[in-house]
């Protein structure tokens, strides 16, 4: 079967994925690097889904789709305001919680 | 509860210590569902709270709707149960009740246990289990209850449609209407309550309503304070109501095996027909159930709240405080017939508390209506003296009568407070002495509907009022004149009571007539007839008036033929075994000639005061006159001593307040304060020296060297913990986002060594 190779291009999207979440300063690009990661679980899902032709993998792919789409839309929100408030959206000048 | 019941195909298979209970679980699906109606207005008043404010006529639709499709249920329901009365001889299933300890306890039940039994329906379902006992919630259906629920939904549906132009443009419409609603469901659940605990929701529901309809404007404090006063007074009847189910719960357990109580109506009634309870529990019960009626049904002398209710909005007055709620008590009375009649040896008997009180009620209402100026609290106090007559009825055994005059008091009170709202819109005001008279051109059919009102209620024929109120005359059985009526005893002083009463009623309402519909107009502005939406009610409500007293001719009533004579008796009383075997009096003509004549003295020798004497004084003097100037009260002092009396209501409210509250207030304040500074004082004083003694030694010896040791180090050792961990709160999310990753790859890897 294919498995290996499907599993090897979510360890990439995976990669990149945090990758773009630990070094990408904008707060946009770093939203994006998570939908990165959570299509790379969604890749998992389904490959081992179809691998073992058990439904509940896709079905579950489905709904990380819905909650992620949810997430999007929160995250968006919040640099939507970001920006309005402070004009930029560099997330390493956003250190109020500092201890 | 069901479980305590066997299911017993037909009457023939009863063992020996069983005994029937009269009721069913076949029959009609209309008559096993009557808890649709109900279930209705309660959805209006849900939809009405929520989106009332939005619909076009701000919910008042949905409330006529609703109540308007439960009159339509009830009236198929009516129909449905006549059908079952004469065709179902519930052969297909007969409830029984297992009775233990009494060897002859069948014998008992079959005594009453009539030809053909009128089976009521009864259809339960699990409310909920406690203590392995299940409580069930339900109906009963019989004629009592499908006669209650004809008359609510019906006077509720008229006052609905009245209210929409009486109320309309209120800043609480729809408040109003939400509550009115809940107010039909509240007493469309009471009516058809399979158990005394569904009941004492219903009671307390309607209660509720009462209360916030009173209140409906609360901004002026009167009416807030008559709000209150009616739900304190109610307060106290409930507590007798508690504690009279609570009596009869565990005494109907004593006569049950396995259980240890039960709260079905159904039951109760047949344990205590057939002298299976404690006469003592009925009778402590019974008492602590008349205090709940005396409360809720306005009975002498917890009174006192229903004419200040008059404070709500005319239409809340006709259907809760004159047709609807108040009867709520007399027919608690007649749906637990069986525990009063036992409790209060009502057979064979000449007098006993509930034919006392209700006697005492209808002289003190009927004397009292005679001084108001206000137009409402006449009626209010009219409706108290009626209250006492149902309430007399039934403590004479007369069950039939009474009920039937709540069914036909329903109609004409309706009928009558409508009137007054429709007379108390025209000239705003409810003050019949200064400001009405005169009125009976501009309001043509308000003065004929009220009119005919007025005749039903003092009783002359052939208008309803008439034939109720001979009947309870003729229940009392006193009239031995002729031989007597028979009925269940010899009740003579409820008799006069009741002839007093008689020509009192008559005299007070032609006094009203008087006052409001002629002389001259003594108001201010133009008046005029109010619209269709009021006057049609009106119509109809004086139309029963006049035809209601036909559904039940006495038998004997030579007139008609036998298949119409006491049509209502035969659908209504209940034929089973739940409901004890009263005897019924037989109607004397020369009875009904004599209250006749009495009625028609009362209303003659007001008549001539008011029509005659005051409008010939009014004539001379060339004013409007609403008394005579030299009349009596101001020639003989015994009748102004009687009058101050009377204005100041039997210094009733004093008493409760003055005398009562104060009396309660003051010594025994002050004795608790004594108390207060005496015993308690000293005791915490001395706890307090002591306490502190110990304490300080404590404090010195434990709490700095050993607790205070350790708080400090461990304090200071978290703020050595913390300033270190301070360094990886950098506030910068990669930077946490990196350690949440690195810590998940560290675990990965542990995972994969260790699986």
């Amino acid at each position: 079967m294919f498995l290996n190779q499907f599993l090897l291009l979510s360890v990439a999207l995976f990669a990149i994925g945090v990758y773009g979440v630990l070094a990408r300063r904008n707060g946009v690009m770093v939203l994006m690097s998570i939908e990165l990661i959570l299509n790379a679980v969604n890749i998992n899902l389904v490959s081992f889904a179809a691998f073992t032709e058990n439904l509940a993998g896709e079905v579950f792919a489905l709904f990380v789709i819905a909650v992620a789409a949810a997430e999007v839309g929160v995250g968006l929100a919040m640099i939507m305001l970001l920006y309005r408030n402070r004009r930029n959206i560099d997330l390493t000048e956003l250190d109020l919680m500092k201890g | 509860m069901t479980d305590l019941f066997i299911f017993a195909s037909a009457t023939a298979e009863l063992a020996e210590n069983v005994l029937p209970l009269g009721i069913t679980e076949g029959g009609a699906w209309l008559l096993r569902n009557a808890w649709i109606i109900p279930l209705i207005p309660a959805l209006s008043f849900v939809g009405i709270l929520f989106f009332g404010k939005r619909m076009p006529r701000q919910g008042a639709e949905l409330g006529v709707a609703a109540i308007g499709i439960a009159f339509v249920l009830a009236v198929l329901t009516g129909a449905a149960w006549m059908d079952h009365r004469d065709n179902y001889h519930g052969d297909e299933v007969t409830q029984a009740v297992i009775a233990v300890d009494h060897g002859d306890a069948a014998d008992h039940g079959e005594g009453h246990a009539p030809e053909h039994p009128s089976l009521a329906v009864s259809n339960t379902m699990t409310w909920f289990q406690v203590g392995g006992m299940t409580i069930s919630v339900g109906v009963l259906v019989d004629g009592l209850a499908v006669m209650m629920l004809f008359v609510v939904t019906l006077v509720s549906l008229l006052v609905h449609i009245y209210s929409t132009d009486y109320v309309g443009g209120d800043r609480r419409y729809t408040h109003y209407f939400a509550f009115l609603s809940l107010f039909s469901a509240s007493m469309l659940t009471l009516v058809i309550s399979e158990n005394t605990l569904q009941l004492l929701v219903a009671w307390e529901l309607v209660g509720v309503c009462s209360f916030a309809l009173i209140g409906h404007w609360w901004e002026e404090k009167p009416n807030s304070d008559a709000a209150m006063k009616a739900f304190l007074t109610n307060r106290v009847g409930d507590m007798g109501l508690l504690v009279g189910i609570t009596v009869l719960f565990f005494s109907v357990g004593s006569a049950l095996p396995d259980a240890f109580g039960s709260f079905s109506i159904a039951t109760t009634n047949t344990l205590a027909n057939s002298g299976l309870l404690s006469h003592t529990a009925l009778l402590v019960s019974a008492t602590c159930l008349m205090a709940a009626v005396m409360s809720k049904s306005g009975q002498f002398f917890l009174h006192t709240w229903l004419p200040d209710a008059m404070a709500g909005p005319t239409p809340v007055s006709a259907l809760i405080h004159a047709a609807t709620m108040v009867v709520a008590g007399v027919f608690m009375i007649a749906r637990l017939y069986g525990v009063f009649f036992e409790g209060f040896s009502i057979g064979g008997s000449s007098i006993n508390l509930m034919a006392v009180v209700g006697g005492l009620t209808t002289l003190v209402g009927a004397s009292l209506a005679f001084v108001q100026r206000d137009i409402k609290k006449v009626l209010a106090y009219s409706t108290i003296s009626q209250l006492g007559y149902m309430v007399l009825a039934l403590g004479v055994g007369a069950w039939t009568a009474a009920v039937f005059h709540l069914f036909t008091h329903a109609f004409f009170k309706a009928c009558l407070f409508l009137g007054s709202g429709s007379v108390a819109h025209a000239v705003h005001s409810f003050d019949m002495k200064s400001d009405m008279g005169g009125m009976r051109k501009a309001m043509p059919h308000t003065y004929r509907t009220f009119v005919i009102g007025s005749i039903a209620l003092a009783g002359l024929p052939p208008l309803a009022g008439f034939w109720s109120k001979d009947e309870i005359l003729a229940g009392t059985g006193g009239w031995g004149l002729f031989g007597g009526t028979g009925g269940n005893g010899a009740y003579t002083g409820m008799l006069i009571m009741g002839m007093v009463t008689a020509a009192l009623t008559a005299a007070y309402m032609t006094r009203v007539i008087y006052l409001t519909f002629f002389g001259e107009f003594r108001g201010h502005g133009e008046i005029h007839e109010s619209g269709p939406r009021i006057v049609v009610p009106l119509w109809i409500l004086a139309g029963l008036a006049m035809v209601a007293g036909l559904f039940n001719l006495p038998p004997g009533f030579q007139l008609v033929p036998e298949s119409m004579q006491e049509r209502f008796g035969h659908y209504v009383e209940p034929a089973a075994a739940y409901f004890p075997g009263i005897s019924h009096a037989s109607p004397s003509w020369s009875l009904a000639i004599f209250s006749t004549l009495v009625v028609m003295a009362g209303a003659g020798s007001a008549y001539w005061y008011y029509f005659i004497k005051v409008e010939a004084a009014a004539k001379a003097s060339g004013q409007s006159l609403t008394e005579l100037s030299n009349g009596p009260t101001s020639r003989w002092p015994l009748a102004k001593m009687g009058h101050n009396l009377l204005e100041n209501k039997y210094y009733l409210d004093h008493l409760y307040t003055g005398i009562i509250a104060e009396g309660t207030k003051g010594p025994l304040a002050r004795a608790v304060y004594r108390f207060n500074q005496q015993v308690i004082d000293r005791t915490v004083d001395k706890v307090g020296e002591t306490a502190v003694v110990s304490g300080q030694f404590v404090y010195d010896k434990i709490d700095q060297l050993l607790v205070d040791g350790a708080v400090n180090t461990s304090g200071r050792l978290a703020s050595e913990a913390g300033g270190e961990l301070r360094k990886i709160q950098s506030g910068k999310v990669q930077s946490y986002a990196a350690i949440l990753f690195a810590a998940a790859t560290v675990l990965a890897g542990i995972l994969i060594v260790i699986v």
